[in-house]
């Protein structure tokens, strides 16, 4: 389903991605596991079109997109749910979810919205309420819905763990299986490695701009120099 | 004594419908996508030579000339955000500053070489129309200025709160990388946004001509009120735009009545200062 073949990317004189190669099959989680400063972000800024790579090929779909335009990588189905959510603060919680379906046809948006709600009863009850004004889990749970709200065929979720309680962490995890299990591609950009590991089918552990190991997540969960050698953990 | 405050007051109103009108744009552009507009006065100023011209010329009516004015106006702010503004600041504040102070010197003596600094003025059957109600006499175009700027701060304010681009507008103000990710163009919304708050102008100019004169310097009159009418209203706020001008104006008018024409005018800061210091975010500003 999506295909990066050899990329390079950085911001201006500074490289980042050195040859990255990763594919993720449709219908599968695919963890990207890696310390900080790796260049998860950076991939994913440039898989959504935020930064344009300088070599290399991103295909999605049988379609290359690798200069496409954020909008027409949208239109097509990647969606990018960022680190740091990248909500809308001063709009309301149903204005962020309608936002979500920019690109998408009304009668669309009111069947999307539905089952985003579905999914998400706490956003049902806070539907009027300032995005800015819930709590970091609300708020989480709110940018994984506006991605939904775009029709995603591939969703980008990076660091979605990111300042939530162990509790929470757990349910979104959940969560995220449960959404895979309806048949949607996950790429999971994660420090959470063994919570990832356990709902992933393959896992990507990037180090230096490029992967450094890769296989199913099985596997690698099982690999006892995954944390010291790649991830920096003891 | 009582009936010179009462008309004092009314003026004032009407005055600051006027005001609204001109800040509404601004509310906009300044108080919604935080672009510092320099150039507002200016195009206002164009605003009421397109609208002079077409009365002059073409003995169109202001009021018949607005939808036409406006529409010109749109693409007149569209086309210079898209060509100039945009692309010279790259989205940096400062550069921003620089590119609509800019446009408005530009503006400002161009407009000098070919008109020349007289004023000028269009009278129509409605120039000194008066509305006798008891002891007042309101006048008749400034009072439908007053209305229709009512009417568009409503209209403004549902577009931003019900339409699609209205929402994207505040969702690219605030966070303009999210709105991206969701294909929301932040390029294009700003030069939307920015030939809607022009196209404001151009309603305001049409509504103005009537009862105002027209000169290369007639942005000047009105620029920083408008300023001050988006800031004491709430940085955004389309209903606290017209209260804003409301106040500024009965301020401006009573102002000169109590304290003389000369005088007159401090009231105004004295009204802005009081307000800040106890209602920092503006009168209907959101607390952030």
């Amino acid at each position: 389903m999506l295909e990066v073949t050899n990329l390079h990317a950085g911001y201006g004189p500074f490289a980042v991605l050195h040859g990255l190669n990763l594919t993720v099959p449709p219908g599968e989680i695919v963890a990207l596991l890696g310390a900080n400063g790796a260049g998860k972000t950076t991939l994913n800024r440039a898989l959504s079109g935020l930064i344009r790579p300088t070599a290399g090929t991103i295909t999605f779909d049988g379609t290359d997109i690798t200069a496409a335009r954020h909008d027409s990588i949208v239109r097509a189905g990647l969606i990018h749910v960022p680190e740091g959510r990248k909500i809308f603060p001063n709009l309301t919680v149903r204005d962020n979810l309608l936002l979500g379906a920019y690109l998408r046809g009304r009668p669309n948006r009111t069947r999307n919205l539905a089952r985003v709600l579905d999914i998400f009863p706490r956003l049902a009850e806070r539907l009027t309420q300032l995005a800015g004004s819930m709590s970091g889990g609300e708020q989480q749970m709110l940018a994984i819905g506006r991605g939904l709200m775009a029709e995603p065929r591939l969703l980008i979720l990076d660091e979605p763990s990111l300042g939530l309680s162990p509790i929470l962490t757990e349910e979104l995890f959940a969560l995220i299986a449960r959404l895979n299990a309806d048949g949607l591609a996950i790429l999971l950009v994660e420090q959470n490695v063994m919570q990832s590991l356990a709902i992933a089918h393959r896992a990507s552990v990037i180090e230096h701009g490029g992967i450094a190991l890769a296989g199913p997540a099985a596997e690698l969960a099982d690999d006892p120099g995954l944390k010291t050698a790649y991830l920096g953990l003891t | 004594m009582t009936e010179i405050v009462i008309a004092g007051l009314v003026n004032g109103i009407l005055i600051g419908g006027v005001y609204a009108l001109v800040a509404l744009g601004l509310t906009l552009i300044y108080g919604v996508l935080h672009i510092v507009n320099f150039a507002h006065g200016s195009l206002l100023m164009v605003a009421m030579f397109a609208a002079w011209l077409l009365a002059e010329k073409a003995g169109l009516s202001p009021y018949a000339a607005l939808p036409v004015v406006s529409l010109g106006m749109f693409a007149l702010g569209w086309a210079l955000y898209r060509f100039v503004i945009g692309r010279v600041s790259r989205g940096e504040d400062r550069a921003i500053l620089l590119a609509t102070l800019g446009v408005a010197v530009v503006l400002d003596n161009l407009f000098l070489t070919i008109f020349g600094g007289d004023t000028r003025q269009i009278e129509t059957d409605l120039t000194f129309a008066m509305w006798e109600i008891g002891p007042l006499l309101l006048s008749v175009p400034k009072l439908i200025a007053f209305v229709v700027s009512l009417a568009l701060a409503t209209a403004l304010w549902a577009f931003m709160a019900r339409t699609d681009t209205g929402r994207a507008i505040r969702a690219v103000a605030k966070e303009p990388e999210g709105a991206r990710l969701m294909g929301i163009r932040p390029d294009r919304i700003f030069a939307l946004a920015y030939g809607i708050g022009i196209a404001c102008l151009g309603a305001a100019a049409c509504l103005l001509l009537p009862s105002f004169f027209v000169s290369p310097h007639v942005g000047n009159v009105f620029v920083l009120v408008a300023f001050t009418i988006v800031v004491l209203g709430g940085m955004g706020s389309f209903p606290g735009a017209v209260v804003g001008g409301l106040l500024i104006g009965v301020t401006e008018s009573l102002g000169g009545l109590v304290l003389g024409e000369s005088l007159g005018p401090i009231g105004i800061s004295l009204v802005f200062i009081a307000v800040l210091l106890f209602r920092p975010t503006g009168l209907f500003g959101a607390a952030r």
